[in-house]
């Protein structure tokens, strides 16, 4: 069932503003981070701290002749230097990736990327720390690179992982989705088949707090705590405990306050574990903290995905089937992280939101001279590129056939009717009124009139643009015997504890960067129990205090632990019954459940809330046989499949046609994310994608020079939008609940950024009347394309 | 975080004194005013003087005073100032077409038009602007001072004609009756360099372009000084045919680099787009300097 | 060399190197943890703090620098239990989600409103246009300055209606 709303206006009166459960409701972490007081990897200081600085590759590839730490280690501040003989001798020196490879943590052989780890150093401060790296003597010899994904299988490649046994090539993968002779089939019989290569470049999450770690070893009782910056603390300290044989109970790593993950802070990378190794070899704690261009240059990038499409229609425009080649860019280490079974991630929903027939596309992966990861920024397991490639390829095929683009994806959009909708690739679509959304984005923005406005501006030789985009997400991975990290089944834990006064502790297996979860799994709590959210604590982030569980990527919070939260709850909601029905002696049958209460069906003046039942439950109250004292409850969430968020998004831009400059001049954006808990939060998650998007459209880009030089190590070069780029964005929504879902929810963390890349693009395109131009669409790109009809993909 | 390597931190409290040290420490120093294009050099250890003689006392040094049919700038006039200055605004909107555009808020709080130029960064919009405007360099020294026209000052990318032992005091541009002046800057995104940016400074006399100055920053250092177009338009009536003329010479003049910014294609047709675009808005402001006013 | 800098209406004498940057000297030495850094080029604007009452990027200004010169940073900013208007804003608006940003621009937002109380949206995009946010897509920034600009002129209006 769908709903459609109106946008969200100011916020309500004051009642609605603290709602006892899902509702527009400010955030409980704010007071602490408007005054200062967030408390982030970098704010960590223990007594007797020393501070750590990596030394990192300048080649993209070359042979270790030999290293001289000796005018390091004679610098008076420096306590240690360590490098990957001091490693290789604790059997660290590499270290297991996400998707089964190895890395490096400080390279022994040969460096690998530019910007990769070499030595690190301990000093007493952080300067000296810089200062010693500069006095490490690295001869290296350099190897010819492999920059260009494209030459990576020339047989005259160089081996890049020539450390793993066996290997002659730089093939890491072949993966296919989808029925290839049923596609074969459709394309035969199409009236119209439209190719088009596109790249979606190397972009970069680059959170505002880079990533760090303090380690604090205990050399008395063995423990090491690790403050961290990371999205998933317990997969990480499980990950530690594998990698360094360290005794998982006597790890604990608290990701404290995170400066923004966007996938940044999935993995493990050799500074951490150096970090560690630091704190074992010195004894006292070691604070590492990368800088901007160490960030950008060495940790998880996303996307470079070099992709074929083709779609096939009927010369009326109804969509047939659609088949893409894509060749993945995983730079020097196999690092993505996704599930493992799923080496494209989740590309398989490349057939988009459309009812075709048939759908095929293979993947192939190598690895070149460049950073590892791929698999970051929002992306939900490559769902992004998916998104875009078929998004485009529909404005492509508009183009051809002289459609509107709006009126060609209403023609193939999916019906209510269709859902659950099993698509083309095995996934099954859990619910969603797609023309409702699509019809209200148009409604918004007033969408025929902007097609007058664009044919009177071209007369007077304007160059406006309008572009859509209507995404399909598939988020909140697993269910667990499908999907797992390393081995870890995706599933999480949450702990619910309801104190004697009523008062309440949850406790998270995910970690928030900034959405917001203290307030919104209070809310959740809120709305099964009863108790005021303000009442309820959120705990998460620490290991010592925490359920296990996956942690925070791919959307999969609210889906996951928002559905844990809710279960768990009603454990406790079960359990109250019981203990309301033994304290107004009657069967907990003759109970009914109205928010906050248990009641005698059919005389409510018989009640006890759930705060007396708490105190009861901790009382001396006589309970029932089999019924434990006090009110808590555990629980492990198991999704039984993914979730489904969609939306429609419209972009409105100008082209200056003399120098190509693009001006976002409006952004309208529907999802869908089914039930909302915090609409206020949601509304922030999509305006913060939505830049992200613009600003991958337009501007962010990862480029390297032929000898794999990184020429985006700084945020002169790493472009990020400011609030002079961004519109005023307006937002619509549609609510159609997830049917397997505890709540509703499906999701909405990266919807936009998801989603909002391809709209961009369509515009800036639909205003130069050029088929297709890869991004970053920077006024020279734009210019050229303007100029020549295509612009080369971008290096 | 990146962070710079040792040095001898200096603070002079007059002119005197900081002459003084930069005498004495010669090569090795370097003025600190604003600090926002050297420091995160030294930062990066692209680099690394041993002294940093810091300046931002001498209040002697931020000033904007009109006199002798001048404008005499400090060196140590923040970029800020210029922006808010309406005397500025009134004689040279091309300032505060730039100054809207260099930078960021918080930059151009420290930032300081000395600074800029000493920088001599050939994507730098001011050196372009003070090209334009034909501006004269006050260098002051042990012996005394000098002044130096534009074209000399700027001896090549990062070279400026402030010796070892001196500095730049002051920037003097001259106040002419019926002038227009405008900058036109592309840029990625706010705060960022030039792609490519033109700065036009013209007087109307009697219908025809006189004083021209056209100063093109980020397109090579032959476009600093694009002396080609002044010469083009120099005593000429302004047109529309003249304008796309001096878009073409300011294109042909140029020597831009492809680089992350652009090809260099591109950024020979912004140096003659922008160019036209300053030109005509140059010529628009001296035909009605009250609008100009207005606007800036 | 010896500092004595005045922070929150406070000095602090230290014995520093010249080369301390500012950003670092209120982090690691004063403990005033809410002062941010995020590039290594004055990009980010994270590290924004006030000196004499206009924003400035702390991590490309030396502390010696800021000698003789008054700083504020956002622990300065609320009057004990009583948060600044802007800060209140932050929190009605939705203006900051990891919070990684938001002391630098809660600054920068009330310098703005210290010498414009009624800006429009548009200049206070352009104020906060050196600093960086990737999680908010600024929109419900700049309604928080705003939100803080309208809730100040109605304290001035109201203290004017009772004087």
């Amino acid at each position: 069932m769908t709903t459609v709303e109106e946008p969200a206006g100011p916020a309500g009166p004051a009642a609605e503003e603290r709602p006892i459960g899902f509702g527009r409701m400010k955030r409980k972490e704010d007071p602490r981070f408007v005054r200062g007081k967030g408390r982030y990897v970098d704010d960590v200081k223990l007594p007797g701290m020393l501070h750590g600085a990596v030394l990192r590759s300048p080649f993209a590839h070359a042979r270790i002749v030999s290293i001289d730490t000796s005018a390091a280690e004679a610098h008076p501040k420096v306590k240690a230097v360590i490098t990957g003989e001091t490693l290789a001798g604790l059997g660290l020196a590499w270290m297991p990736t996400l998707s089964m490879d190895t890395q490096a943590v400080l390279a022994t052989d040969k460096v690998r990327f530019q910007g990769q780890e070499v030595a690190f150093v301990v000093a007493e401060d952080h300067y000296a720390a810089r200062d010693a790296i500069e006095l490490i003597d690295v001869d290296y010899e350099p190897l010819d690179p492999v920059v260009d994904a494209r030459r990576a299988l020339d047989p005259a490649a160089p081996v890049i992982r020539d450390d793993l046994e066996g290997r002659t090539d730089n093939h890491i993968f072949d993966w296919e989705a989808g029925d290839r002779a049923a596609t074969e089939e459709v394309f035969s019989r199409a009236d119209v088949v439209v190719e088009q290569t596109m790249l979606y470049p190397r972009v970069h999450p680059a959170p505002l707090e880079t990533c760090g770690a303090v380690a604090s070893m205990d050399p008395v009782d063995g423990k090491l705590t690790l403050w961290t910056t990371t999205q998933a603390p317990h997969a990480h300290r499980t990950l530690y405990a594998m990698v360094a044989g360290l005794p998982e109970h006597k790890i604990r790593v608290i990701s404290p306050d995170i400066g923004g993950g966007f996938g940044n802070k999935v993995g493990i990378y050799p500074g951490y574990v150096c970090a560690v190794v630091g704190s074992i070899v010195t004894g006292k704690p070691v604070k590492w903290v990368e800088d901007r261009s160490e960030n950008l240059m060495s940790t998880s990038f996303a996307r470079d995905y070099h992709m074929n499409g083709q779609i096939a229609a009927t010369r009326d425009g109804r969509i047939l089937g659609v088949r893409v080649k894509v060749l993945a860019d995983h730079g020097a280490f196999n690092s993505t992280a996704q599930p493992t079974k799923y080496p494209a991630g989740f590309f398989h929903i490349f057939t988009g939101s459309y009812d075709i027939e048939a759908a095929h596309c293979e993947v192939t992966g190598v690895y070149t001279n460049k950073a590892p990861g791929g698999v970051a920024y929002a992306c939900s397991f490559r769902v992004t590129e998916a998104v875009y490639l078929i998004e485009r390829m529909v404005d492509c095929l508009a183009a051809e056939l002289g459609a509107d683009p709006a009126d060609l994806r209403m023609r193939n959009l999916l019906q209510p009717e269709q859902f659950p909708y099993q698509n083309k690739t095995g996934w099954e679509y859990d619910s969603g009124d797609y023309p409702a959304c699509l019809r209200k984005a148009m409604d918004l923005a007033g969408y025929e009139e902007l097609r007058r406005e664009q044919a009177e501006k071209r007369e007077r030789g304007e160059l406006m643009g309008i572009g859509l985009s209507f995404f399909t997400e598939t988020v909140g991975a697993g269910p667990r015997k499908h999907m797992d990290i390393l081995g870890l089944g995706m599933a999480d834990g949450c702990e619910l504890r309801v104190h004697p006064t009523g008062k309440a502790v949850v406790r998270l297996s995910v970690q928030t960067q900034g959405q917001g979860h203290e307030t919104t799994f209070a809310q959740i709590v809120a709305e099964e129990l009863g108790i005021p959210p303000e009442d309820i604590d959120v705990v998460h982030g620490d290991t010592d205090q925490t359920p296990f569980g996956l942690g925070t990527y791919g959307s999969r919070s609210t889906p996951v632990s928002g559905a844990a939260a809710a279960l768990v709850a009603r454990k406790v909601r079960d359990k109250a019954r019981i203990i309301a029905g033994a304290m107004l002696e009657v069967s907990p049958d003759d109970l009914e459940w109205t928010k906050g209460r248990w009641s005698v069906k059919g005389d409510p003046a018989m009640t006890r809330t759930i705060q007396e039942i708490a105190l009861a439950a901790h009382g001396a109250l006589e309970l029932p046989e089999g019924v434990e004292g006090h009110l808590e409850a555990t629980t492990v969430y198991n999704p039984p499949n993914l979730t489904y968020p969609f939306g429609a998004y419209i972009c409105v831009v100008d082209v200056d046609p003399g120098t190509g400059a693009v001006k976002v001049r409006r952004f309208i954006a529907v999802d869908d994310c089914g039930t909302r808990i915090n609409p206020m939060i949601i509304e922030g998650q999509v305006h913060g994608g939505l830049a992200d998007g613009v600003g991958m459209a337009l501007m962010e880009f990862i480029g390297f020079d032929e000898d794999g030089n990184c020429l985006s190590g700084s945020f002169m070069d790493y472009l990020l939008p400011t609030a002079l780029e961004v519109p005023a964005w307006e937002l619509g929504h549609t609510v159609t609940p997830s049917p397997h879902h505890p709540i509703g929810a499906k999701g909405i963390g990266e919807s936009a950024t998801v989603g909002s890349p391809p709209a961009v693009v369509n515009a800036v395109l639909d205003a130069i009347g050029v088929r297709h131009a890869d991004m970053p669409l920077t006024p020279g790109r734009v210019w050229q394309a303007m100029r020549h009809g295509q612009v080369e993909a971008p290096q | 975080m990146q962070v710079p390597a040792s040095f001898e931190y200096q603070r002079a409290q007059s002119v005197e004194e900081a002459l003084e040290l930069l005498g004495r420490f010669g090569e090795e120093a370097r003025v600190l005013a604003g600090g926002h294009s050297l420091l995160p050099m030294m930062k990066l250890r692209l680099a690394g003087p041993e002294v940093l003689v810091d300046i931002n006392d001498l209040t002697e040094l931020d000033h904007i005073d009109e006199t002798g049919g001048e404008l005499r700038v400090g060196a140590l006039t923040r970029h800020r100032t210029l922006l808010e200055s309406p005397l500025v605004g009134r004689h040279f909107p091309i300032i505060h077409d730039a100054e809207r555009v260099i930078a960021d808020p918080p930059v151009r709080n420290r930032g300081t038009i000395g600074g800029s130029l000493c920088q001599a960064d050939p994507s730098e919009d001011l050196s372009a602007v003070c090209a334009a405007l034909h501006a004269v360099a006050v260098i002051r020294g042990a012996d005394g001072e000098r002044g130096v026209a534009m074209a000399d000052f700027h001896r090549g990318p990062y070279e400026t004609a402030v010796g070892a032992g001196e500095m730049l005091t002051e920037v003097r541009f001259p106040v002419r009756p019926g002038s227009g002046s405008a900058y036109e800057k592309l840029e990625r995104k706010a705060g960022d360099w030039a792609v490519a940016a033109a700065g036009v400074a013209l007087c109307l006399e009697d219908g025809r372009m006189t004083h021209v100055g056209v100063g093109l920053a980020a397109v090579g250092a032959g476009g600093l000084h694009a002396e080609a177009v002044q010469e083009l338009l120099e005593g000429r009536e302004p047109s529309p045919e003249l304008f796309e003329e001096a878009g073409r010479v300011a294109s042909a003049s140029c020597s831009p680099v492809t680089d992350s910014r652009g090809p260099a294609d591109y950024k020979r047709h912004l140096a003659g787009e922008l160019t036209k675009r300053a030109l005509r808005r140059a010529v628009a402001r001296a035909a009605a300097p009250a609008a100009a006013v207005k606007e800036g | 060399m010896r500092i004595t800098v005045n922070v929150n209406g406070e000095d602090h004498t230290r014995e520093v190197e010249a080369r301390h940057l500012l950003v670092r000297f209120l982090r690691d030495d004063l403990e005033l943890t809410g002062t941010h850094w995020g590039c290594d080029t004055s990009n980010c604007g994270t590290c924004v703090v006030l000196m004499d009452g206009e924003p400035v990027k702390s991590c490309t200004v030396l502390a010696a620098m800021a000698e003789g010169h008054e700083t504020r940073t956002v622990e300065g900013l609320a009057d004990g239990d009583r948060l600044d208007p802007v800060q209140q804003g932050f929190i009605e608006e939705h203006g900051l989600q990891c919070g990684f940003c938001t002391p630098g621009m809660m600054l920068s937002g009330r310098a703005l409103l210290d010498r414009n109380p009624d800006p429009s949206e548009d200049e206070v995009r352009e104020a906060i246009s050196g600093q960086l946010c990737r999680c908010t897509g600024y929109l419900n920034i700049v309604k928080a300055i705003r939100w803080a600009a309208a809730h100040e002129s109605a304290g001035r209006e109201e203290a004017g209606s009772q004087a």
